[in-house]
């Protein structure tokens, strides 16, 4: 006990010359192991946060599998499987950059930085007019103008459609109305799970943009060294797990049945 | 004047800073528990203004004293308020703030600012729930079904969902510091079979705050996206699934039952082994009961939902599971009894707290194993039998934990004693005006009074036992204000504990009561396991007892 005593140099001196290391913890190794497993810890509630989303849509998709369908086919695909490409871009980016962190190269590392806000913004930017597209098609469940039956969003305008929903069989005109007040409804819980998958999807990109935002300055300013980036590598976790759960809504939302379209 | 008898004035995490800024901007574990406390205190004096006016409604079998839409609002705000400002944060945000690091030898949580930010979030949730309640209030129930709450109630609904949902976020903040305190930041020494009790039940309850809260969270938003934008996913007139919103609410407020009651049996476990001087019987059997509890507490949903028209095949596995999860809670109490088996025996008033959480919790978790009966259930589903039970588990069995906790732990976060023979007198009638209040419950509900009723004119015969409730909230309500006042009456008064006034064991005893600021002088290393009783000697009082 005294041994110990002895060779225990005082808390604030030992403390003073590592600026990073906050007072409560032993040392480096065990602040950084504590916030790495925060963060997973915390992307573990993420994937519950949008696990109840999925849920809803698993629930819906098997109920309504056909509307879900051929409302899937009038999502731009091009431009999805595009946003897909530059998401997984600014994740290349944003694994460069704690590499260099690590190389302690302060140039490329604010460069890889730069160029991952450059991609998440390009990300929300082609999301923005997806969403913009889809106001024009009269696709937002909320407006009053939605309409799926006529007009320019009229989800017969994409071939095949009209089999996969089997308007073409129906030629009783009372039966068809019905079927598409049917189809009118059972497309606008797919079009409000789309708006609130993809939208919540959006808020977490804003906010990594914004995280990002601190942590490029921080890097300019020379913070991150090959010994101290843990703000950077947990901010590089959150950002691989907002690109992940785009992964899963990419499928989920654009490809439910391509066949034939 | 008091302070007299202290020989030196220690600097201690009370005395460190003073002014109001010292408190609002503290790191300090212990300064944001007592911040909390506050809090959640006041909370649970609306809350309790709630029950008041529902108690007396019932006194009479008409509908005499509260407009029908007005008790409405009564039993939805005083639930809400109840669960999501006072008894999910209640122990966890107190107790285990101010202890849990102590527990394990750690200066701080891992992450003591995001710990003042999980504050800040539930001060403003709870502003935003006042605001909903000084506006006009909610009347969806505690349980925000739907399409009631998305589509036909003209109250603040969504007021009320979006400071659930924030409150939520301070919950997960928590649950994440605990977790990732109890991983990384234990004393040397400190094993994981070395743990207290105290902080394997934090730990379980931290693993439900975190997978269970978001999906709340998330199911809370659509209800509001439903409300303002008019979408449809839970209105069956338009294609929606209401089940499947209550599969969603379930997923995480059954789990939440355990958010509440696991940080009571975390206290009992500390509390009963003190006060029988011996270690705690079945050390690893309680430890992993708690987990145990964890685990099956998530797939026992729909237990809630026998009658919402889900299958039968679903509605057998969910009982069966619901059976299942009544296995580590006997674990828990058979274990404490068994602690307390030729035990040396004192009944101070944590002691009397924990022996009627026992006794208490044995009858609120035995008739949630009669609720799990699919036939039974069918009988009282929504009648007073429910109200009693659950009542039952979260106040005879979490409040009664957390008033037990607050007293043992009293003199080390004060560093003095509340009067003993007030405390006592206190247990007693909170205990006896707790009976009072619920076993009626159980036999108006068994006769068939429906929940959330407000007029029971058509069954006059309903109201002797209506009476009785009441007036055992009457009781129930003294017992709740009595130590309010001596508690308070200590802070001033009160005799200086000393460091160990009940010899525990444990980490958080050898440091002096109030603990300073970084709790320990120098990182402790622990040697042995915890509740090593039969090397402590007996407590000053209770040796002049013998």
């Amino acid at each position: 006990m005294s041994d110990s005593h002895a060779m225990e140099t005082p808390l604030a001196v030992e403390h003073e010359a590592r600026p990073e290391l906050r007072h409560h913890f032993a040392d480096e190794q065990q602040q950084r192991n504590a916030a790495s497993l925060g963060m997973w810890w915390f992307l573990g509630t993420e994937i519950m946060f949008f696990g109840g989303m999925f849920c809803g849509y698993l629930v819906y998709r098997r109920m309504y599998f056909t509307e879900f369908a051929a409302a899937s086919r009038t999502l731009n695909l091009p431009i999805g499987a595009f946003n897909t490409v530059v998401l997984l871009c600014s994740s290349l980016t944003v694994a460069m950059a704690v590499r260099f962190a690590q190389l302690g190269n302060r140039k490329m590392q604010v460069r890889m930085l730069l160029l991952t806000l450059v991609f998440g913004l390009a990300f929300l930017g082609i999301k923005g007019k997806e969403w913009g597209d889809k106001y024009k098609e009269h696709h937002i469940p909320t407006f009053n103008h939605y309409n799926v039956i006529s007009g320019e969003g009229a989800l017969t305008n994409v071939k095949g459609n009209a089999e996969l929903l089997g308007l073409d069989k129906i030629t009783d005109p009372v039966k068809r109305q019905q079927r598409e007040a049917e189809i009118q409804q059972r497309t606008k819980i797919f079009y409000s799970l789309y708006f609130a998958l993809t939208g919540m999807h959006a808020i977490h990109m804003i906010i990594g943009v914004g995280i990002f935002i601190v942590i490029t300055w921080m890097a300019h300013k020379g913070r991150f060294t090959p010994e101290y980036h843990t703000p950077l590598e947990i901010a590089g976790l959150y950002w691989h797990f907002v690109d992940i759960v785009w992964i899963y809504l990419f499928p989920l939302l654009y490809l439910i049945d391509r066949r034939g379209a | 004047m008091a302070t007299v008898a202290v020989p030196v004035e220690q600097k201690n995490y009370l005395n460190a800073e003073y002014g109001i800024r010292s408190w609002l901007f503290t790191t300090d574990h212990k300064r944001i528990a007592l911040l909390y406390l506050v809090s959640i205190t006041a909370m649970f004096f609306v809350g309790g203004f709630f029950a008041l006016l529902i108690r007396l409604e019932l006194l009479t079998p008409a509908g005499d004293l509260l407009l029908a839409d007005t008790y409405n609002k009564m039993f939805s705000m005083h639930g809400q308020v109840m669960v999501f400002f006072f008894l999910i944060p209640s122990i966890p945000a107190v107790l285990g703030n101010f202890l849990i690091p102590m527990m394990i030898g750690a200066k701080d949580l891992a992450f003591p600012r995001i710990n003042l930010l999980s504050w800040y979030i539930y001060i403003v949730a709870a502003g935003l729930y006042l605001w909903c309640i000084f506006s006009g209030g909610v009347d969806t129930g505690w349980t925000f079904y739907t399409p009631y709450s998305s589509l036909f109630s003209n109250t603040h609904v969504i007021e009320a969902g979006l400071a659930i949902f924030i409150a939520g976020f301070s919950s997960i903040l928590t649950g994440l510091n605990f977790v990732v305190t109890v991983h990384r930041m234990r004393a040397p020494g400190m094993t994981w079979g070395r743990l207290p009790l105290f902080v394997w039940s934090h730990y379980a309850t931290s693993i439900i705050m975190l997978l269970g809260t978001p999906v709340i969270a998330i199911t809370l938003v659509l209800v509001v996206l439903e409300r303002t934008l008019n979408l449809g996913i839970f209105d069956p007139s338009r294609g929606g699934d209401p089940v499947l919103f209550q599969h969603l609410f379930w997923f995480y407020s059954h789990p939440a039952v355990y958010i509440m009651i696991l940080p009571s049996m975390a206290v009992v476990s500390e509390i009963i082994p003190c006060f029988s001087r011996k270690r705690v019987f079945g050390y690893t059997f309680v430890a992993m009961s708690s987990i145990g509890i964890a685990v099956i507490g998530f797939l026992v949903w729909a237990h809630h939902m026998f009658v919402a028209g889900i299958s039968l095949y679903s509605a057998l596995v969910f009982s069966f599971l619901t059976f299942l999860v009544a296995v580590p809670s006997a674990i828990k109490v058979f274990n404490w009894t068994a602690t307390m088996y030729k035990g040396s025996l004192s009944f101070s008033t944590p002691m009397l707290y924990a022996i009627g959480f026992i006794g208490l919790f044995t009858i609120g978790g035995l008739t949630g194993v009669f609720l799990a009966t699919l036939g039974v259930d069918v009988h009282v589903h929504d009648t007073y039998f429910v109200i009693a039970h659950f009542h039952y588990v979260m106040v005879g069995g979490a409040v009664l934990g957390f008033l037990g906790g607050m007293h043992f732990w009293w003199p080390k976060i004060t560093g003095r004693l509340y009067p003993e023979g007030w405390g006592r007198l206190a247990a007693v009638i909170v205990f006896i005006g707790f009976n009072l209040t619920f076993f009626p419950q159980f036999i108006l509900g068994y006769l068939g009074m429906p929940r959330r009723y407000w007029d029971y004119s058509h069954m006059p015969e309903w109201q002797g036992l209506n009476v009785l409730s009441t007036a055992g909230a009457s009781i129930l309500a003294v017992g709740y204000l009595l130590p309010m006042v001596y508690m308070l009456w200590s802070l001033r008064y009160g005799k200086i504990a000393g460091d160990n006034p009940w010899q525990a064991t444990g980490l958080e005893w050898k440091t002096p009561s109030p603990p300073p600021t970084f709790n320990f002088d120098e990182t402790p290393i622990v040697t042995e396991e915890a509740y090593e009783y039969d090397k402590m000697p007996l407590p000053e009082e209770v040796s002049l007892e013998r």
